[in-house]
């Protein structure tokens, strides 16, 4: 330890400690301009200076830069640094345009505070200024070299802390600006408009465009809440002004650490105040096909009778209801309710069977529980080694794709397993650019090296799991000559990538779609674990079976119980044990057969076994396989009631839709992919006549004779850990408490005092011993053939979410990206004669579409890609319905497709 | 769009010095030397085989005086304007020479891609003040009359 004094006062640091960071610990205050916490420092705006009085220095030292030394008497505030800094704000200030009044940063710019503070009100050295004109090239922010400080803060966010590298300073000397691309346009550049530097920015060079629509003392409050989008969980504020949402600010929360991507800054709101928004019951006229505006009691009267008729008439099993994943788990909860209690079915289920139902079911079967296992902050800040796969996280989940894209730079290692050359495979040391579809096959290789090397932990597969014996006669045959047969990738790869990860002590499995959405996505989840499992890496820091789940909430939706087979937390609707609690609990007799999954409900609507359907907040016209059979199902329905934000293309077939709620406008919590549950808060008040969605379902309960009081967000909650052993000791007052932090609870969390559970499996599985899974490679259902040559994947882009429901509402990104687009490799677009750019027909056995093709060779000979965001050619319309036998999951990243030139 | 050759050639000169961070200048100076100026989509690929970002290619190109962006004449003039040539009358060389071929400080390349004329802060020949370049070639004690003849005989075709 070191001791040293700063301003008198006596401070012990660790040896390495700076004097910035020393004078920080016993609340002395340095200004600084440049300064970015975790980052290496810049030291370049000289206003950190300090006199170190005891060492015979004449010179000023930068606090940022000097590390303390044993009997350091440092001194921040004396005459002479005083002078300096003012020199140093008054040399700023002469390269800097004063137009304060006009600058959106007034009122947030730390140049203004600091030159208030020292007394600088002008340069005493004026004259020429750098040249440079205002890029407004971004469609979110704006950078004006007149008022850039150069400061590097930008760069350095976007370098070491984005991940990026997007910026950098041009030119040099009195010239220097910060700049993106030799055409000096900041869009030209791979700038992904994420805005962290402009959070970042001291001054008003860099600037979002929403800035103008408000001063920072006009906000009229901060609402600090989840991102609605992915399921990382970023935190931030919501600004409100005048009773609307007109910026987000970024907070440091435990999964985002102050980061936002695009979506989540600039495409968060907009669709709240939307006027396209549904404000009233709607009722299609059964004559005329039209919506007609009507009362609440007419729609809710309407909803009950006829859900209760088809009960009466058909039974239990002819009515179903969907749960929204991008909901707070409070409504969620409710829903399933309302679909256990009133319709007296299990038929209950959310958007996860056709993302990560896989993951839920494959990881419940091997390690007893279907969840990330560890942290984001772990497996990026602590791992050796990540291996990657199927998941393009710089694009799904950005900010997590930020935090891999800094555990490289820390010197961590990363296998990518993906059939495009994603952004990551770039930085990747191995890349296994594998057929879709193989991963199974890719996994036993990654064994059958594993167990050839002898790099198999032996003690924890004696200790901790059982079925060894079984999956090593399988694998035995997956030599990595076979396996790079299968993949089409290169045996030694296979082989480097195996050892790299089995000798790591610390590598965690992240892996997403490209695992979950096939025919045999769930043994595709368990050979994640049993690769795992074999090498021990599981139950420890950095280690781990981690999914990134998908929306903000499908974490929540399934742990809420909306699914066919389990309660909440869990917990099986067919143990006699369980149902009884619940039976209790709810009042009423429960359904002790296992539900129909969602993707199983629309061939029984088309059979007609299902007769009235009530979807939350789901869009499965947009978003499920194979569109035309979908529509074929909700037209064939009896009575279908949708609650939704938008008139959705799955809103024109409703018979009754009523005005769902945005999460700006409510209170609840969302889980994100760490099991961690976090605050939704509300920051606007509801228009006109709408209404909670919470009370909406809770009137139609009632309605259906079922007597539910109306109870509150928290009070859900409540009740929600009454019956939830692993959220025993969550409620709103625990997350809103000190004691929490803003930092939420990671499940399992079993009691008021529980801290809630970082790593998962610690010592145990929750299953008991983990269940290596015998695997045997399946090829996909639908291969290519003659008539449909080409495989088609399918995925989503970094500039919209999923229907384009929300992100859709922001022009701006719209502008970035809006429409269709088809990526394929440049030997089949020469075969084909296909030109980038070109338009495109595409067709599989289910339907065809038009599109734009983008050729290069992100993605191999015989493979495409698509996203499914754009009504313009949406991949649904191809994609197969194949089900996975457990999860029921289909089968949206192989189908067997063929293009023309439209 | 680049014809394909440019990218031929800058594979040729990516191999030259491996394709690592380091080998950027290297790179740069190959491909100003091969085309008289770096063609920005040129860097843009280069950086990308090599593993450094645009912003990083680009920053570290326009802090180096030598390179351009902008393609140059096919005799580019680099009037020394340092204090030794300063002094003894480089100023009126260049005003000539701008003058003779319609050119200015921020018009720097004559429209049949002929003719580039720049200012350079020293030649390191201050003995033969005011000198100028032409390509690699040294003109010592010039006149603003004898940088007129000199434009001549090089538009007649005559050798340097």
């Amino acid at each position: 330890m070191i001791h040293l004094k700063i301003d008198g006062i006596p401070v012990e640091v660790e040896k390495g400690t700076t004097i910035l960071q020393a004078a920080k610990k016993i609340g002395v205050k340095i200004p600084t301009l440049c300064y970015l916490e975790n980052v290496l420092p810049d030291g370049s705006c000289r206003l950190c200076v300090v006199e170190v009085t005891n060492s015979g220095r004449t010179k000023f030292d930068t606090a940022c830069t000097l590390r303390c030394s044993e009997g350091d008497e440092v001194q921040t505030m004396s005459e002479k640094v005083v002078e300096y800094r003012r020199k140093t704000l008054d040399l700023l200030l002469s390269d800097h345009r004063i137009h304060c009044f006009s600058c959106e940063a007034n009122g947030d710019c730390k140049l203004q505070d600091y030159c208030f503070e020292y007394g600088v009100t002008e340069t005493s050295c004026p004259g020429e200024m750098k040249p440079g004109e205002i890029d407004d090239t971004n469609k979110f922010f704006t950078y004006d070299p007149s008022l850039c400080i150069l400061c590097h803060r930008c760069v350095n966010t976007c370098k070491e802390i984005v991940g990026r590298g997007a910026i950098d300073t041009m030119d040099r000397g009195f010239q220097s600006v910060i700049g993106a691309h030799y055409k000096n346009k900041w869009a030209e550049g791979i700038c992904e408009s994420c805005g962290n530097c402009v959070q970042a920015c001291p001054t008003g060079a860099l600037s979002m465009k929403r800035r103008k629509n408000y001063r920072p003392w006009q906000i009229e409050k901060k609402v600090l809440t989840t991102c609605p989008h992915c399921a990382t969980g970023c935190q931030y504020y919501l600004i409100v002004k005048d009773g609307k949402i007109v910026d987000t600010e970024a907070y440091d929360g435990p999964s985002n650490k102050g980061l936002l991507c695009v979506k989540g800054r600039s495409g968060s709101f907009d669709f709240v105040h939307s006027p396209e928004r549904i404000k009233y019951p709607l009722i299609k006229n059964k004559e005329t096909g039209e919506f007609e505006r009507a009362t609440w009691d007419e729609a809710l009267d309407l909803v009950a009778s006829k859900f209760m008729e088809i009960k009466k008439q058909y039974g239990s099993n002819a009515l179903a209801g969907f749960a929204c994943s991008r909901s707070p788990n409070e409504d969620i909860y409710m829903v399933q309710k309302m679909v256990r209690c009133c319709f007296g079915t299990n038929n209950t289920d959310n958007c996860a069977r056709v993302c990560h139902s896989a993951s839920v079911s494959g990881l419940a079967m091997t390690l007893g529980s279907g969840a990330m296992t560890n942290p984001i902050e772990d497996i990026t800040k602590n791992a050796e080694v990540i291996m990657l796969v199927g998941s393009n996280p710089e694009e799904a989940h950005p900010v997590v794709g930020m935090q891999i894209r800094q555990a490289i730079k820390r010197g961590c290692k990363l296998i990518v397993v993906d059939p495009r050359d994603i952004g990551l495979a770039k930085k990747a040391d191995i890349h296994l650019k594998l057929k879709p579809g193989t991963n199974v096959a890719f996994a036993n290789g990654i064994m059958n090296v594993i167990i050839e090397e002898g790099l198999q932990d032996e003690k924890f597969i004696a200790e901790r799991t059982e079925g060894y014996e079984k999956l090593k006669e399988i694998v035995k045959e997956y030599t990595p000559e076979r396996v790079a047969e299968i993949c089409h990738i290169d045996a030694d790869d296979l082989r480097k990538a195996a050892i790299m990860y089995a000798k790591a002590d610390r590598a965690p499995i992240i892996y997403c779609l490209g695992v979950t959405e096939h025919s045999t996505g769930t043994e595709g989840v368990m050979s994640m674990s049993n690769m795992a499992m074999m090498v021990g890496k599981l139950g420890r820091e950095g280690c781990g079976v981690n999914p990134l789940r998908g929306q903000n909430n499908v974490q929540g939706a399934c742990d809420m119980g909306a699914q066919p087979n389990v309660y909440p937390g869990y917990q099986k609707v067919t143990d006699p044990a369980v149902r009884e609690k619940f039976e209790k609990a709810w009042g009423v007799k429960l359904d002790p057969e296992i539900g129909t999954h969602a993707t199983d409900i629309f061939p029984k609507a088309i059979s007609g076994e299902v007769k009235g359907l009530y979807i939350y907040g789901e869009d499965p016209v947009v978003t499920d396989p194979d569109t035309s059979h979908i529509i074929k199902a909700l037209k064939n329905l009896d009575f279908f009631v949708l609650q939704e934000l938008f008139m959705t293309e799955t809103a024109q077939y409703a018979d009754v839709i009523l005005p769902g709620v945005s999460y700006a406008e409510k209170e609840g919590t969302f889980t994100n992919t760490e099991r961690r549950v976090q605050r939704v808060r509300k920051a606007v008040t509801l228009e006109g006549e709408m209404r909670l969605d919470t009370d909406i379902i809770i009137d139609l309960m009632n309605r259906m004779g079922y007597p539910q009081p109306h109870l509150t967000s928290a009070q859900i909650m409540d009740e929600i850990a009454s019956l939830t052993p692993s959220f025993a000791g969550i409620s709103h007052e625990r997350l809103d408490s000190k004691e929490v932090g803003g930092r939420g609870l990671q499940w399992p969390c079993i009691a008021k005092d529980h801290p809630g559970t970082k790593i998962m499996h610690v010592g145990k599985f929750t299953r008991g011993l983990g269940w290596f899974y015998p695997a045997e490679y399946v090829p996909s259902a639908e291969l290519p053939d003659e008539e449909y040559p080409i495989i088609l994947m399918t995925g989503r882009i970094l500039y919209h979410y999923t229907t384009r429901a929300m992100t859709g509402k922001t022009p701006e990104l719209m502008e970035i990206e809006g429409k269709s687009f088809i990526e394929m490799n440049i030997v089949d677009a020469e075969k084909l004669g296909i030109a980038d750019g070109d338009k495109v027909k595409v067709s599989s056995r289910r339907g065809s579409i038009e599109s734009t093709a983008r050729v290069g060779t992100k993605t191999s000979p015989g493979e495409t890609w698509m996203p499914f965001h754009f009504p313009d050619g949406n991949a649904n319309w191809l994609t197969n319905a194949a089900l996975d036998k457990y999860a029921r999951i289909p089968e949206y990243k192989v189908c067997a497709i063929k293009i023309e030139k439209a | 769009m680049l014809d394909q050759s440019y990218y031929a050639k800058a594979d040729e000169i990516i191999l030259r010095y491996g394709r690592k961070a380091g080998s950027l200048i290297p790179i740069m100076q190959d491909i100003q030397e091969e085309y008289r100026y770096l063609p920005g989509e040129l860097l843009s690929y280069v950086a990308d085989q090599i593993g450094v970002t645009e912003a990083k290619a680009y920053s570290v190109a326009t802090f180096y005086e030598n390179f351009s962006f902008d393609a140059k004449g096919k005799y580019v003039i680099k009037v020394c304007d340092g204090t030794a040539c300063h002094v003894r009358k480089s100023v009126p060389v260049l005003e000539a020479l701008h003058k003779k071929l319609g050119l200015s400080k921020t018009k720097r390349t004559t429209d049949d891609m002929m003719f580039t004329v720049e200012t350079v802060s020293c030649l390191g020949a201050c003995g033969l003040a005011p000198t100028m370049m032409v390509n690699d070639e040294v003109h010592p004690r010039m006149t603003p009359e004898k940088a007129e003849a000199l434009i001549d005989t090089l538009k007649g075709g005559g050798q340097v």
